[in-house]
């Protein structure tokens, strides 16, 4: 495939996997070149025979980067991955091993110093553990911080959060709580791979029971005497129409143009008025003033009362 | 700063002496360029042993990334080295067009050079001001401050944004540059950068104070530096003449001319002097960027991975179902890994991107530069006195966004 990105060129060595694959030798699981890149997987217990080789007979003198990486579905879940470069020859490489929670990988710090924090952050991150490396602490993670936050099955928003307290005038922690759901928008097509979990699935996959539920006998289902004997006792309450002889309630209390309420100041004295249209014809303004005449004296006599 | 003294009684006298101290520099202190915290082994003024303690701005950021799309997770990049936020995205567009082995225009080639040139520019402004500032000298942070800030304001007309420019995008850069501002860096480049950083610099280099702070401070031998991973400005200090712009070139640095300065004594002063020089070569860049860039596109027509223009998306349907799948589902990149390092201004910036073949990327590993400088800083700064370590830690030049990530 033609080379069409403008990524960094470093030099390609010809038979470079060649070269490398038989200088590893036994230590040596795999070998490939992507991308203009040779990536090199050897056995997990000779990483540091492996990297010894390179750098003292190969020139990759420096360790620029140790990543890792977090496969939950294999066997050795991690990957813990190196990045050479050579000053020289201008070449990179990268060299990887795998390894799980309980399989310590030789630690590199033997070759360069500065493999130190590097592997102290895979450490942190993943809780990849290096054998020989004496100074294994957490580095970027809080202070006495629990778990290994990059692994695939620890959740985004952690466990933990912590604010400033101002009763105990001091950061406190506390569980995570959310004000409402992480959301994750998946705009995968369907077509193409996404695994959409819809509600009532889980219906599709359950295995339909051994035996079918029958009901034999009348009393399975709950019906007999016993049962509308007591669907008896339970007769509704009336309605209260019914309970006090059907009395007529007093007519709610109006509830517009209450005239105990004190002028507006102003223009607009009424809001009828002020609400008609400026210049309209006189005849109808009449109409509109008896309107609310009528229902007054009503009010005004119940007030009386 | 706390103390904490020892007090031991002395086997020949019985007097009580005063052995090594143990203080805590920062993780608030101005001299350390953000959140350090430094555990401190003092005997008298001299420094025993240095215990950095990183991580105090941790958020998470490729674990974020990993939950996001290709494009989503771009932004994260400005906020890693915020002194330099185009060069932080420069690798990570690059590793993605190196998965996807797409073609960038030509143009866009020469934009992105130009804006990480001037990028370095104005986060060397950044760290030259701050180092002078913290061995004792005030003014001259100021002058290179003008000059950031003219930085800033040629980011702004040409992202809408000062400093979180997300302004690379995989395939080119997002939007094209008016004519005028090329015109205005070019006369920056001639007139005003030269003349008010050279007063500046003139106030600093042959100063007998800061002369006196930084030479001879921190020496670190050539094999210290290949050992201990140094990159960047801290390893051409060393004597070494590593570039990455120059030894693996990417865009179109392998059509500029410009040297490489490198340091004698592998000192402070020379990893000050390395910068004050690469700001000079910077501006070179830059004017050579202006000279032969093409007109065209900037940014690639394949629209499986760039979106279509506006204009273009109000005729055509085809432009608007790539337009709408770009931004809601976003590109997929072919499976597969890279690890791909550009010079940022702090030495080699890189990116460990996996793809499963999916929209979003597996894992992301980011390659600080400052991980394993403030590493090497217990072996530096092991028998300086006290204040040399704010010299030192200027001279690593450190910024924790990108540090902790």
């Amino acid at each position: 495939m033609a080379t069409l990105h403008s990524a960094p060129r470093f030099t390609q060595i010809d038979g470079l996997k060649g070269t490398l694959s038989g200088a590893l030798g036994e230590h040596l699981l795999e070998a490939h070149e992507e991308h203009g890149e040779l990536l090199l997987t050897v056995k997990r217990d000779s990483v540091e025979d492996a990297l010894r080789i390179l750098r003292d007979d190969h020139s990759y003198q420096q360790l620029m980067e140790i990543a890792g990486v977090d496969y939950p579905s294999r066997r050795e879940r991690f990957e813990v991955v190196y990045m050479l470069l050579s000053l020289t020859t201008n070449s990179r490489i990268i060299v990887k091993c795998s390894a799980s929670e309980d399989t310590p990988v030789p630690t590199v710090t033997t070759l360069w110093p500065n493999a130190g924090w590097l592997e102290r952050e895979v450490f942190d991150l993943y809780g990849v553990l290096f054998a020989g490396n004496t100074d294994l602490r957490r580095i970027l993670t809080d202070y006495g911080f629990e778990g290994h936050p990059f692994r695939k099955d620890f959740p985004l928003t952690g466990y933990q959060e912590l604010r400033y307290s101002e009763d105990e005038k001091r950061v406190v922690y506390e569980p995570v709580e959310l004000a409402q759901d992480l959301r994750q928008f998946d705009f995968m097509s369907p077509w193409e791979g996404a695994d959409y979990v819809l509600p009532g699935d889980e219906k599709a996959t359950t295995s339909p029971v051994e035996e079918a539920k029958t009901t034999d006998k009348p009393s399975d289902t709950g019906a007999g005497k016993k049962a509308d004997d007591k669907a008896a006792d339970t007769v509704s309450k009336g309605a209260p129409a019914e309970e006090d002889g059907g009395k007529d309630a007093p007519a709610p209390k109006p509830t517009e143009d209450r005239p105990t309420r004190a002028k507006r100041q102003g223009k607009a004295k009424d809001t009828a008025k002020a609400t008609e249209p400026k210049k309209a014809p006189a005849k109808a303004k009449p109409a509109a003033k008896k309107a609310p005449a009528k229902r007054k004296p009503a009010a005004r006599k119940k007030d009386d009362k | 700063m706390s103390h904490a003294m020892h007090l031991e009684e002395s086997p020949t006298t019985g007097d009580e002496v005063i052995t090594n101290y143990t203080i805590n520099f920062g993780p608030q202190h101005p001299a350390a360029h953000g959140v350090l915290r430094m555990v401190m082994e003092l005997d008298g003024e001299i420094i025993e042993r240095i215990d950095p303690h990183v991580g105090l701005l941790h958020r998470g950021t490729e674990k974020l990334i990993e939950h996001k799309t290709y494009l989503q997770a771009l932004p994260y990049f400005d906020r890693l080295d915020y002194c330099s936020p185009l060069c932080m995205e420069h690798s990570y567009v690059l590793a993605i067009e190196k998965l996807l082995n797409v073609e960038v225009p030509e143009r866009a080639q020469y934009l992105r050079v130009l804006f990480a040139e001037l990028t370095r520019i104005c986060n060397h402004m950044l760290n030259i001001g701050a180092h002078v500032m913290d061995v004792g000298a005030m003014t001259p942070n100021l002058w290179v401050f003008e000059l950031r800030e003219d930085c800033m304001n040629f980011f702004e007309r040409a992202s809408g944004a000062r400093m979180h420019s997300a302004w690379f995008r995989p395939g080119g850069v997002h939007q094209d540059v008016p004519e005028k501002l090329l015109v205005d860096i070019g006369n920056w480049v001639d007139t005003r950068l030269p003349e008010l950083f050279g007063d500046a610099m003139s106030l600093v280099l042959d100063n007998r104070i800061f002369k006196q702070r930084n030479v001879d401070i921190a020496v670190v031998s050539k094999d210290d530096a290949v050992a201990w991973g140094f990159s960047g400005p801290m390893i051409r200090a060393a004597g070494i003449p590593w570039d990455l712009r120059k030894s693996q070139p990417y865009d179109v640095y392998d059509r500029m001319e410009f040297d490489i300065p490198v340091g004698t004594a592998s000192d402070c002063y020379d990893r000050f002097m390395v910068r004050v020089k690469e700001v000079y070569e910077s501006a070179r860049i830059i004017k050579q960027c202006l000279a032969q860039m093409p007109t065209g596109p900037v940014c690639s027509d394949d629209r499986k991975v760039a979106p279509p223009k506006r204009a273009e998306m109000k005729q055509s349907m085809e432009a608007l179902i790539h337009h709408f799948k770009l931004y809601t589902e976003g590109f997929h990149v072919p499976a597969g890994e890279v690890y791909v390092a550009t010079e940022s201004p702090k030495g080699e910036f890189g990116v460990y991107l996996v793809s499963d073949g999916s929209n979003k990327p597996y894992r992301c590993k980011i390659r600080p530069t400052a991980f394993s400088h403030l590493q090497a800083m217990d072996f530096m700064s092991k028998g300086h006195m006290l204040p040399d370590a704010t010299a030192i830690l200027g001279a690593i030049d450190v910024v924790f966004g990108e540090c902790d990530r």
